[in-house]
C-alpha cells in the first residue's frame, strides 16, 4: 500500500490495528476506510512479525491467504458502498483456527497426519463467517488436534507469547489468541474442549469465550473430544467478542447436538455491561480455584477484580462446588476416550499422510505406520490413555466413573447457580510460562485448564476477560466469569462491567513486539 | 482327525441322538429409505463405485451424523411388527475397530439400549404347525463400505495384491434383528432356520421396509450354532457362520455345522468358538481367519447424536398402519375367495397376490381380479420380461376394466384392448376407451342404421332371411360387425337383423 492511499484513507496503518473489531466496524460502515485497507494493513503485520516459526516470529498463523483477503475485502467493500443491508462486522479481517475446515486453504489441526489434505467443504461456522462479510485471512496455530495448553503440541512449531516471545500463548488456541494480541487480526475463532479458547486469552491479555455447548455449530470443527468441544469468539473486548458471537451462534441442523433455541442476547448484554452497573448481581467466587498451586500474582489480581465487581454494585458471596475437584481427572479419561475414537479415521486410507504403502506391506502395517509418523507425542498419549479408559476391563472403573464425576460437577453448577447469578475464578492458576517449561511434564500442563475444564464438563458458557497483570511477573491474568448454560449473556454482562471499570490501566493491548523487530 | 470327521458328517437325525441343538440367527436388513442413515445421499445399490457419497459417509474430518428419520420410522415398524416393546429412550453408540471399508473405523450402531427389544415371530412351518421365535432385540446400525480384493484365490483380503474400496453402501441403514436362543427344534433345527428367515423376509417385505434381497445382500442371515448333549441345559461352544446368502443355504448351513459339531464332540474334539464361511457350491463351512486378539470394540455412547425419545402417539400411529401378516393375509383371502390350496399356492407364486388383493380392494370381484393377474397381465409381464409388480398398470386401473366389461361397455377382447393402452402408457382406461375409440356401440339407432344399411349393400341376402333363412344373417351381422369395428355386440346385432327382415 502507498503513502498516498494510506493519508487518503485517514488512518495509518498502524492505528487501524489497534482499533478494536468495534471500531473498526464503524470506520468501515461510515465509509471512512476501506476493508481492503484495513485487510492489507493486518496482512503487513503478519508479514512483520508472525515470522515463520524458526524461532523469531509470534507464528500465530499456519497459513495466510492474502489473495484470498484481499478479494473477500473487496467483496466487503462493495457491499457497504451498495449501501445494502450488511452485517455489522462486514469487512472485518478474522483468524480461523487450523482445525475448522476451510475449502479455500488447508486444514492440518496443526498435524502432519493431514498432510496434502483440502477440505470439500467449509465448516458452519466458517460459512456464516463469509456470509457476514468478514474476511479470513488465514488460519493459526494449534496444539495438535487441539490437545495442548501451550501450542508447543503443534507439529509446525510452537506460537509465541506477543507479551514475551519466549513464553507460551497458551493453548490450544495459542495462535488465534497470540494474532489478536499481536494486532495480526482484531478477531478469531476459537475451539475450546478444556479451555482452549480462555486460558490462551487469559495469558495473551484478550477476551475469549466459550458459548454455552450446542449453541454454535460443531460441523465442520475437527472433532477432538465431541461431547464437550466448542467454537467460540477471540477478541481484544468483550463487545467485539459478542459482536462475533452473534456472527456465528444459532442452530445448524447438521449438527445434531446444535440446540434449536434464541442465541442469547450477548450484544445487548456487553452493552448493558459496558454501562457499569451490576446493582443486584449475585457473583459467586468459587472457593475451590485458590490457595496452592496460584501465583500470588495471579491471586492478587482476581482478588483485585472481585472488589471491582463488588464497588460495581454486585453481591459478592463465596460458593463451595467439592466435586470440582474431580474435574481435571475426569476430563482427562472422558476427552482422551472420545478422541481414541474420533482420531481412528486418520489412517492414511483416503486423505492425509500414507507411510510405508510400497507395495509390500498389509492395510495394518501402512495404517500402523502412518499413525506413528503422523501423530506426536501427546496425540499417541491421548489415544492410548482413551483406548485403555473404554477397554472392556476398564470402562467401569475409568470411562464410567469420569461421566459420574461429570454428573456431580453438573450438579454443582446447579446449585451454585441457584444462589448466584454468575460464577468467577481466575481463568488459569499462573500467567504465561516459558516455552519448555512444562512440556515434559503432562501433569504440570494440564493443571493450566485446572478452572476451565468444569465448564466444558457442564456444558454452560464462560469468558475470560483481562484483569490486569501480575505484579510478580508483569504478565496478563484472566478474570473467568461462568454463567449457566443458554445465559452467556450473564457472563458478557458482568465481564463488560469489569473491563469498563478496569480501564485501559494494564498497558497497552497490542504489545509492541521490540525483541522481534530489533531483530530485524 | 479333523479333516476326516469334516468329510463325513452326521445327519442330522444322527446329531439328534446325541445332542440337542440350539441356534441364533442375527439377520441384517438394509432398509431401503430413499437416503442414508446419516447424510442426504441416495441409499441405491449398483450405482458407480463412490458416487453415492459425500463428506459425511466418508467420515471426512469435521463432518457430523444426522439421523434420517425414516430410518427410525422403519426400525419401529419392523419391532412392532415383531411384537417387540419400544424403548422409551435409546441412543446409539460407537462400536470402534479398524477396518479399511469402514471409513471413521468406528461404526454408529446401538448397544445396551437398542430401539425395539423383547418379541416373537410365530414361524409357520412346512406341515402347517407354527414355531413361536423369541427376538431378543432389533438395532439400528450404520452399513459399511465395500472392499474388492483383487488376486488371489480366494477373493478374500488373505493373499489379494491389492483391495479397491467402494463406499456407495457405507452409512447405508441396517437393522440387524437378533433371535434369543432357539432350543427344542432338534431334528427340525434347520427347518426352523430356514422358515424363521423366510417368515421375517415376508413380514419385512409386507411392511415394504427392504428389497430383502438376499442375492443382492440387502438381507443376510448369520447363523449361530452349538450343540448340548441330550438332558442337559448348559450351551455348548457356539460357531458363527456367515456368507449364508439364500434361504436355502440357512438350512443347509444349520445342517452342516450339527453335523460338523457332532462329529467333532463325538470323536473327543472340542469345538472353537470362530467365525466360518459357508460355500455354496459344496454346501460345507470353513473358519474365517482366525482372530489374533480378542476384539474389544470398545462401545461407548455416540456423543455426537441426542437420545431418542419416539413419542407414544407416534409408536401407536405406526402400529395402527401396520399391514397384515402375509400368511394371515393367505389365509383369509383362501377364504374368502374359495381358492383352492392349487389357486393359493398359484397366485403366492407369481407374487399376484397383493396385486389381486389391492384390485378387489378397488371394487373387481375376486374372481376377474385374479383372472387377469394370473392369465393375460402374467403373459404381458413374461413377454416383457418383467415382475408382475413391475408392469405398468395398477390394481386400481384392472378394476376399472373390469367394472366396464361388468357394465357391457366392453367386450372382453376390447378390454385387453384397453389394457394394452393402459400398458403403452396411453393413460387411464378410460381414456383409451376414448383415445381408441373402443367401447361397445350401444346406441340402438345408430346399430340400427348399420344394419340397414348392411341390408341394403346385400339385398339378395336379405331376401333369403326375409324366407325363413335365418343362417344367412351371419353374413349382415359380419358386415355390422366389420363397419363398426368390432365395437357392436354380436348378439345384439344379429337379433336386429332378424328383426328388420320380419
Amino acid at each position: 500500500m502507498s503513502d498516498t492511499q494510506r493519508s487518503g484513507a485517514g488512518a495509518s496503518g498502524e492505528e487501524l490495528l489497534s482499533l478494536d473489531a468495534t471500531e473498526l466496524a464503524r470506520r468501515l460502515h461510515a465509509r471512512e476506510v476501506s476493508s481492503v485497507e484495513v485487510t492489507r494493513a493486518h496482512l503487513e503485520r503478519i508479514e512483520a512479525v508472525d515470522g515463520d516459526g524458526g524461532g523469531d516470529g509470534v507464528h500465530a498463523f499456519l497459513h495466510v491467504d492474502a489473495d484470498g483477503a484481499l478479494a473477500a475485502a473487496e467483496v466487503a467493500d462493495r457491499a457497504i458502498a451498495d449501501g445494502g443491508p450488511v452485517s455489522p462486522l462486514a469487512g472485518v479481517p478474522i483468524a480461523v483456527k487450523d482445525n475448522m475446515t476451510t475449502t479455500d486453504m488447508p486444514t492440518t489441526c496443526g498435524s502432519r497426519i493431514l498432510d496434502g489434505w483440502r477440505p470439500p467443504y467449509d465448516a458452519t461456522v466458517v460459512g456464516r463467517l463469509r456470509a457476514a462479510g468478514l474476511v479470513p485471512l488465514g488460519k493459526t496455530n494449534l496444539d495438535e488436534f487441539a490437545m495442548g495448553s501451550s501450542t508447543e503440541n503443534s507439529a509446525f512449531g510452537p506460537s509465541r507469547n506477543p507479551w514475551d516471545l519466549t513464553r507460551i500463548p497458551g493453548g490450544s488456541g495459542g495462535g488465534s489468541s497470540a494474532a489478536v494480541a499481536a494486532g495480526e487480526a482484531p478477531l478469531a475463532l476459537g475451539s475450546d474442549t478444556g479451555g482452549s479458547i480462555r486460558q490462551p486469552g487469559a495469558v495473551t491479555g484478550t477476551v475469549g469465550v466459550k458459548p454455552t455447548y450446542g449453541t454454535v455449530s460443531r460441523f465442520g470443527l475437527v472433532a477432538f473430544s465431541s461431547s464437550l468441544d466448542q467454537i467460540g469468539p477471540c477478541g481484544r473486548s468483550v463487545l467485539d467478542a459478542a459482536l462475533l458471537h452473534e456472527v456465528i451462534a444459532g442452530h445448524d441442523p447438521r449438527d445434531q447436538t446444535s440446540v434449536d433455541a434464541p442465541v442469547p442476547p450477548v450484544v445487548e448484554a456487553a452493552l448493558a455491561g459496558a454501562r457499569g452497573d451490576l446493582a443486584g448481581v449475585r457473583v459467586g467466587v468459587v472457593s475451590e480455584f485458590a490457595g496452592e498451586g496460584y501465583q500470588p500474582g495471579v491471586s492478587a489480581a482476581f482478588t483485585d477484580a472481585v472488589r471491582v465487581l463488588g464497588e460495581l454494585g454486585a453481591d459478592v458471596v463465596e460458593v463451595s462446588c467439592p466435586s470440582f475437584s474431580y474435574a481435571l481427572p475426569a476430563y482427562y479419561l472422558i476427552a482422551p476416550s472420545e478422541a481414541s475414537s474420533n482420531l481412528a479415521r486418520f489412517d492414511a486410507m483416503r486423505y492425509g499422510l500414507r507411510v510405508g504403502d510400497d507395495g509390500s506391506r498389509s492395510t495394518d502395517d501402512v495404517m500402523s505406520l502412518t499413525r506413528e509418523a503422523g501423530f506426536g507425542a501427546e496425540v499417541k498419549r491421548r489415544i492410548m490413555i482413551g483406548t485403555h479408559a473404554l477397554s472392556a476391563g476398564s470402562y467401569d472403573a475409568l470411562y464410567g466413573k469420569a461421566q459420574k464425576a461429570r454428573t456431580l460437577i453438573v450438579r454443582d453448577f446447579t446449585a451454585a447457580f441457584e444462589t448466584c447469578d454468575v460464577l468467577v475464578s481466575p481463568t488459569t492458576p499462573t500467567t504465561a510460562f516459558r516455552i519448555g517449561e512444562r512440556i515434559d511434564d503432562p501433569l504440570a500442563m494440564y493443571l493450566a485448564d485446572l478452572c476451565t475444564i468444569p465448564s466444558n464438563l457442564a456444558g454452560n458458557a464462560a469468558i475470560s476477560v483481562p484483569c490486569g497483570t501480575s505484579a510478580d511477573d508483569g504478565l496478563p491474568v484472566g478474570l473467568q466469569v461462568m454463567a449457566p448454560a443458554l445465559a452467556d449473556d450473564r457472563a458478557y454482562r458482568v465481564a463488560a462491567a469489569y473491563e469498563t471499570a478496569r480501564g485501559e490501566s494494564t498497558g497497552p493491548r497490542i504489545p509492541e513486539l521490540r525483541a522481534l523487530e530489533g531483530s530485524r | 482327525m479333523t479333516a476326516v470327521v469334516e468329510s463325513a458328517p452326521y445327519t442330522v437325525e444322527e446329531v439328534c441322538e446325541h445332542f440337542d441343538p440350539v441356534m441364533g440367527l442375527e439377520v441384517h436388513v438394509e432398509l431401503n429409505t430413499a437416503t442414508k442413515m446419516f447424510c442426504g445421499c441416495a441409499n441405491a445399490f449398483g450405482a458407480e463405485p463412490n458416487t453415492n457419497v459425500c463428506p459425511v459417509c466418508l467420515g471426512l474430518p469435521g463432518s457430523l451424523p444426522r439421523l434420517n428419520g425414516a430410518a427410525v420410522e422403519s426400525a419401529i415398524r419392523i419391532g412392532l411388527a415383531l411384537n417387540c416393546r419400544v424403548r422409551e429412550r435409546s441412543g446409539f453408540a460407537r462400536k470402534n475397530y479398524f477396518y479399511p471399508d469402514m471409513p471413521k473405523n468406528f461404526q454408529i450402531s446401538q448397544y445396551e439400549d437398542p430401539i425395539v427389544f423383547d418379541g416373537y415371530l410365530d414361524v409357520p412351518l412346512d406341515d402347517g404347525t407354527t414355531w413361536r421365535v423369541e427376538i431378543e432385540r432389533a438395532h439400528m446400525e450404520e452399513d459399511t463400505g465395500k472392499s474388492l480384493h483383487v488376486g488371489g484365490a480366494t477373493g478374500r483380503i488373505h493373499g489379494a495384491d491389492y483391495s479397491l474400496l467402494d463406499y456407495n453402501r457405507s452409512g447405508v441403514p441396517l437393522i440387524e434383528i437378533v433371535t434369543r436362543p432357539i432350543i427344542g427344534a432338534g431334528v427340525r433345527a434347520p427347518e426352523v432356520a430356514r422358515a424363521y428367515v423366510t417368515a421375517l423376509r415376508d413380514v419385512l417385505r409386507g411392511l415394504g421396509v427392504s428389497d430383502v434381497r438376499m442375492d443382492q445382500g440387502s438381507m443376510r442371515c448369520d447363523a449361530n450354532v452349538s450343540l448340548m448333549p441330550k438332558g442337559t441345559s448348559t450351551f455348548g461352544t457356539r460357531t458363527e457362520t456367515k456368507n449364508v446368502n439364500s434361504l436355502r443355504s440357512v438350512e443347509r448351513a444349520v445342517r452342516y455345522e450339527m453335523g460338523r459339531h457332532a462329529g467333532v464332540l463325538l470323536s473327543g474334539g472340542a469345538i472353537r468358538q470362530e467365525t466360518r464361511h459357508f460355500d455354496e457350491q459344496s454346501g460345507t463351512t470353513s473358519p474365517g481367519r482366525p482372530k489374533e486378539t480378542f476384539a474389544d470394540y470398545r462401545f461407548f455412547p455416540e456423543p455426537d447424536l441426542p437420545p431418542l425419545e419416539p413419542s407414544a402417539d407416534w409408536v401407536e400411529s405406526l402400529r395402527a398402519g401396520l399391514p397384515e401378516r402375509p400368511w394371515e393375509r393367505r389365509a383369509r383371502v383362501q377364504t374368502e375367495w374359495g381358492l383352492s390350496d392349487e389357486e393359493l399356492r398359484d397366485l403366492v407364486n407369481a407374487d399376484a397376490l397383493d396385486l389381486v388383493a389391492d384390485t378387489v380392494d378397488a371394487g373387481a370381484p375376486p374372481e376377474a381380479a385374479r383372472s387377469w393377474w394370473v392369465s393375460y397381465l402374467a403373459q404381458q409381464a413374461n413377454t416383457a420380461g418383467v415382475a408382475l409388480t413391475e408392469l405398468a398398470i395398477t390394481p386400481a386401473q384392472v378394476a376399472r376394466v373390469v367394472a366396464m366389461v361388468a357394465e357391457g361397455t366392453l367386450t372382453n377382447k376390447l378390454a385387453r384392448q384397453v389394457v394394452d393402452g393402459v400398458l403403452a402408457g396411453e393413460g387411464e382406461p378410460d381414456e383409451v376407451v376414448a383415445g381408441r375409440g373402443l367401447a361397445v356401440v350401444s346406441d340402438e339407432s345408430a346399430l340400427t342404421a348399420a344394419v340397414d344399411e348392411a341390408l341394403a349393400a346385400q339385398p339378395a341376402v336379405a331376401e333369403k332371411i326375409k324366407a325363413g333363412k335365418t343362417k344367412a344373417a351371419g353374413a349382415i351381422v359380419g358386415a355390422v360387425m366389420k363397419a363398426t369395428r368390432g365395437q357392436a355386440d354380436a348378439a345384439r346385432v344379429q337379433e336386429l337383423v332378424l328383426e328388420r327382415c320380419r
